[in-house]
């Protein structure tokens, strides 16, 4: 889109700003996704090929190919760890991260105003409270009698057994734990997204007396589907990785180790201090591949040409 | 008709108190267990099991020493990381929405993917980059106030936690510089500023908006941060108030609950104070970086 009066002033601005002005621009982001990304990508697949742990030091570990990667396939606790993390994305996305998030913003766009802000702040609030405060809440909901608030509020005053309920059902508390944080994501983007279909077609429907059922099947969901395929690739990632509640809560223990925890520990935190960086690496290198992966295929959802339109300032 | 009215009104209400119940309960619980010495449920005992045993003194660790010194590194880190993240997304934001140079379209792409890329995966690799960083004199680990960037410093955490917020940084700083009129920027270069200087004092404040969104999105992901201060600071006394919870939580025996649960809180309040008074920018983040997606 060159106009005429961009034209007239480009030789005089050719002068003043040296053509790599946007190299200045770029340089500290250029720098910092080289040394923790780029570079992390990197020494990932290398260590991934070697033996490097505690017992080898930094020095003299060896090449040992695609043996790490063997090891993972024939590891007993590989098929467990990979059905635990399909188990606990597929389910923590389905009800809460998309489910969730979807019933929450659909009820809190049909209240009054204000009692929907207020409820959608509710909402928020795990994802801005200290972890380690968060998961301990929700410990003590789980408590056994006499502290645990679950146990003193419903089980006990109805005769129901008490118990710690953490320990009972340790896969129901990470998804609800990584749940009640998750689903504020896609809470927000689904309102804004109800909020801007147009009041005319609402009204529209309203007076040809449709029910709400109606109205949610065919003018909102429809209007909901981009939302919907973002948050869900987006969020798989976000699940598939993180495990920081998962660590503060149960440590892995009881049946709840997934698959990135599982690298974590091997690499970097475990009681034995025997830290296995090659195993560890091969685990995460798995990770990587599959969020490149849905990494393009995100972009693809993206209406990517319609963000990159090009500068309309064009003469540098 | 009235009567449906209001049932058809109390029902997503009631639904939705039913499914925000374990929210309510549970910071209902961290409220009274910051002022029991004990709680059943929900209601604070005595000795005897009986209501009662309404105490302050799970509020004395703000007597001591350590938890002002804490306090002081998060503050540092959540600074440091907002006018990090400011600074450099700013910057590269401006140059991919207004200056045309090649390979414009690939940087754009590759932040994208990184956007969608978790950054978790990389907590290792980023260990041993850390540690190589240590090794450079001065810069690794000889810096006043946060350390130096290396490995177990303050400021190698505050790179890292930068790097990982820019591709959300970038691309919310992209789209508001797009919203820029053209017209105030050519003006600008033609009375001959440098393209610098245009940046710093012609499009920043023009983005004003945008950059309040960024600074209170990463501030509360500063002071709230677990993972990464966790993983790369191991001394305690470069901890954060996030860290010092788990120290609070891992290491002393009997765990004192109502202690953790009010610093939990003494952690929340500035970030619940920084919410309410700015969720109307906040929520212009996620309009902003997700900005022509619909």
């Amino acid at each position: 889109m060159v106009n005429d009066k961009s034209n007239i002033i480009q030789p005089k601005l050719k002068k003043q700003n040296p053509a790599h002005s946007w190299l200045w621009f770029l340089l500290p982001t250029l720098f910092l996704v080289a040394l923790f990304y780029v570079l992390p990508v990197i020494i990932t697949f290398y260590i991934s090929g070697t033996d490097m742990s505690t017992a080898t030091g930094f020095k003299h570990w060896n090449w040992v190919g695609l043996k790490n990667y063997i090891s993972i396939i024939k590891h007993p606790e590989t098929p467990q760890h990979l059905w635990l993390t399909i188990k606990y994305v597929v389910v923590t996305l389905t009800f809460f991260n998309v489910g969730m998030a979807l019933v929450v913003s659909l009820l809190t766009t049909h209240i009054p105003k204000k009692a929907g802000f207020f409820f959608r702040a509710l909402w928020l609030l795990p994802r801005i409270t200290p972890v380690v405060v968060y998961v301990m809440m929700w410990q003590f909901l789980a408590a056994d009698s006499p502290y645990g608030v679950l146990n003193q509020i419903f089980f006990k005053p109805l005769g129901f057994k008490t118990e710690y309920w953490l320990l009972v059902k340790p896969f129901l508390f990470i998804v609800l734990v990584n749940g009640y944080i998750g689903a504020s994501f896609g809470m927000i983007l689904f309102t804004s997204a109800i909020e801007s279909i147009s009041k005319d077609m609402m009204n529209a429907s309203l007076v040809d007396g449709s029910t709400l059922l109606q109205r949610i099947r065919y003018i909102i969901l429809p209007s909901l589907r981009w939302p919907l395929l973002f948050v869900t690739t987006y969020q798989t990632l976000s699940l598939m990785t993180s495990f920081k509640e998962i660590l503060v809560l149960t440590d892995g223990e009881f049946g709840t180790e997934v698959w990135s925890l599982w690298a974590y520990h091997k690499a970097l935190n475990n009681y034995w201090g025997n830290f296995q960086w090659g195993f560890g690496m091969a685990l995460s290198a798995f990770m990587v591949i599959i969020g490149l992966i849905l990494g393009v295929i995100y972009m693809r959802f993206f209406k990517f040409n319609e963000l990159v339109q090009e500068p309309k300032i064009e003469i540098l | 008709m009235k009567i449906k009215r209001v049932f058809s009104k109390s029902i997503p209400v009631t639904l939705l108190t039913i499914l925000t119940l374990p929210i309510i309960l549970g910071f209902l619980w961290i409220l009274v267990s910051t002022f029991s010495s004990r709680a059943y449920g929900l209601v604070p005992v005595g000795p005897d099991g009986k209501f009662g045993g309404l105490t302050l003194s799970n509020w004395q660790f703000l007597s001591n020493k350590t938890i002002w010194l804490v306090t002081i590194n998060t503050l540092i880190l959540a600074t440091g990381l907002t006018i990090g993240v400011v600074i450099v997304s700013a910057m590269a934001g401006y140059s991919l929405s207004r200056i045309k140079f090649p390979g414009r379209k690939t940087v754009l792409s590759l932040t994208l993917v990184l956007h969608a890329f978790p950054s978790a995966t990389l907590l290792i690799a980023i260990y041993f980059v850390l540690r190589w960083i240590s090794r450079i004199p001065i810069l690794g680990n000889h810096i006043p106030l946060i350390g130096g960037f290396g490995y177990n410093t303050l400021g190698g955490v505050i790179l890292v936690s930068i790097a990982l917020q820019l591709p959300l940084g970038i691309w919310l700083m992209k789209g508001f510089f797009d919203n820029v009129s053209w017209d105030i920027e050519r003006a600008a270069l033609i009375d001959g500023c440098s393209r610098f200087r245009t940046w710093r004092e012609i499009m920043m404040p023009q983005i004003k908006p945008g950059i309040a969104a960024l600074s209170i999105f990463s501030f509360i992901q500063g002071w709230s941060s677990f993972l990464i201060p966790y993983s790369y600071m191991t001394s305690s006394s470069k901890a954060t108030v996030a860290t010092y919870l788990n120290n609070l939580l891992t290491e002393s025996a009997p765990v004192n609950y109502g202690e953790l649960a009010a610093v939990g809180l003494f952690q929340l309040i500035p970030v619940l104070i920084f919410y309410i008074f700015t969720q109307k920018y906040l929520l212009s983040i996620f309009s902003g970086g997700i900005k022509g997606t619909s």
